[in-house]
């Protein structure tokens, strides 16, 4: 089909913003590496099989500590946790009759970033714009890695602060235009940021990892926001939209 | 150390795991209103969560931080698109912290 071509064209359009901040990041997760004695050859294949910066950092100290390999699955479990709450997400997004293979390589992209832009196309998710995304955003993330460990402290640390907001950038970009339709996911928003502050700043919650924060938060206000204000049309992300938008379908 | 590649693998494996399980289980549509609003109200709360405070902290000063912030939230409110906004913050925060770190 001719529209897969356009998709993908549209995912890596939009996997470019995504491209610079992960190559921001993965460069410091790259200098990292280094600092733990992991080789370029380790580092780069770490960041290309498993794309997610949290996780690689955590594995980093993990790896440093010689701790067991259950240990590190462990972590990985807790750290990621979050990527099963948007695959569940996405699992509406994308038409009941998707084939496996689909799910299954869409599945290596779940990424906070990638799951955001996915999220967000109009109708249901052709899983080429998907791959669009990935094919610019994962070689960014094994690249800056790669460079990082290579380069270490080239980079002026100016840039690569400045490139890391990207990121930032562009989960405002997805979440603020639909919220200027709609007050009550404006006032989500609000809420949302406004716990995740409290969280991360008030002591009481210091032991709580990052990742298991953000876990607790999502579901703890999507729940409340979906028994208190229950959408029909509750296609995630872009879906309330739908109507006479089938062009992904 | 252990060994690197053995690390590296199983990491991947219970990455991948967590991230394909849900989209190949679930294979039909929800029709239970109250799952379909929570699995639509995610990708907004959980973007929010992880946007704010971590942007503060992500610069050298929470100012340029929270001006990367607002900037964002401005030209996406106006429809700007994702890598025009990606961009004016990250250029904001460069311009920004050439003054004040």
């Amino acid at each position: 089909m001719a529209d897969h071509k356009k998709n993908f064209l549209d995912g890596m359009r939009d996997g470019i913003p995504i491209a610079l901040g992960y190559f921001a990041v993965s460069f410091t997760l790259g200098i990292a590496c280094r600092n733990i004695g992991l080789s370029a050859l380790h580092s780069t294949v770490m960041s290309f099989t498993n794309l997610t910066s949290a996780g690689e950092f955590a594995a980093l100290g993990i790896m440093a500590a010689g701790a067991s390999y259950w240990e590190m699955a462990l972590s990985q479990l807790v750290i990621n946790l979050r990527y099963m709450l948007m695959s569940c997400s996405l699992s509406q997004k994308m038409a009941p009759d998707t084939p496996m293979y689909h799910r299954l390589l869409v599945g290596y992209g779940v990424t906070d970033e990638i799951f955001g832009i996915s999220v967000n196309v109009p109708g249901r998710l052709d899983p080429f714009y998907t791959y669009g995304a990935i094919c610019i955003a994962s070689p960014a993330w094994a690249l800056g890695t790669l460079l990082g460990v290579v380069l270490g402290n080239v980079l002026p640390a100016r840039i690569v602060v400045a490139l890391s907001v990207a990121l930032y950038g562009m989960f405002i970009a997805i979440i603020v235009p639909p919220a200027r339709k709609d007050r009550l996911l404006a006032a989500l928003i609000l809420v949302s940021m406004a716990m995740s502050w409290i969280f991360a700043r008030l002591p009481l919650f210091d032991g709580i990892s990052g990742g298991m924060k953000i876990i607790i938060l999502t579901v703890l206000i999507s729940g409340v926001a979906a028994v208190l204000f229950p959408v029909d049309k509750g296609l995630a992300g872009g879906g309330k939209k739908e109507e006479g938008e089938s062009d992904h379908a | 150390m252990r060994d690197a590649y053995a690390y590296i693998a199983v990491m991947a494996v219970v990455t991948y795991l967590i991230r394909v399980l849900p989209l190949t289980l679930i294979r039909r549509e929800i029709h239970n209103v109250t799952v379909r609003s929570f699995l639509y109200y995610i990708p907004y709360v959980t973007l929010s969560v992880m946007t704010f405070p971590a942007i503060l902290d992500a610069t050298g000063s929470q100012i340029s931080g929270f001006a990367g912030l607002v900037a964002a939230v401005v030209l996406a409110w106006f429809g700007a698109s994702l890598f025009s906004v990606a961009v004016a913050a990250c250029v904001l925060v460069f311009v920004m912290e050439l003054f004040i770190c």
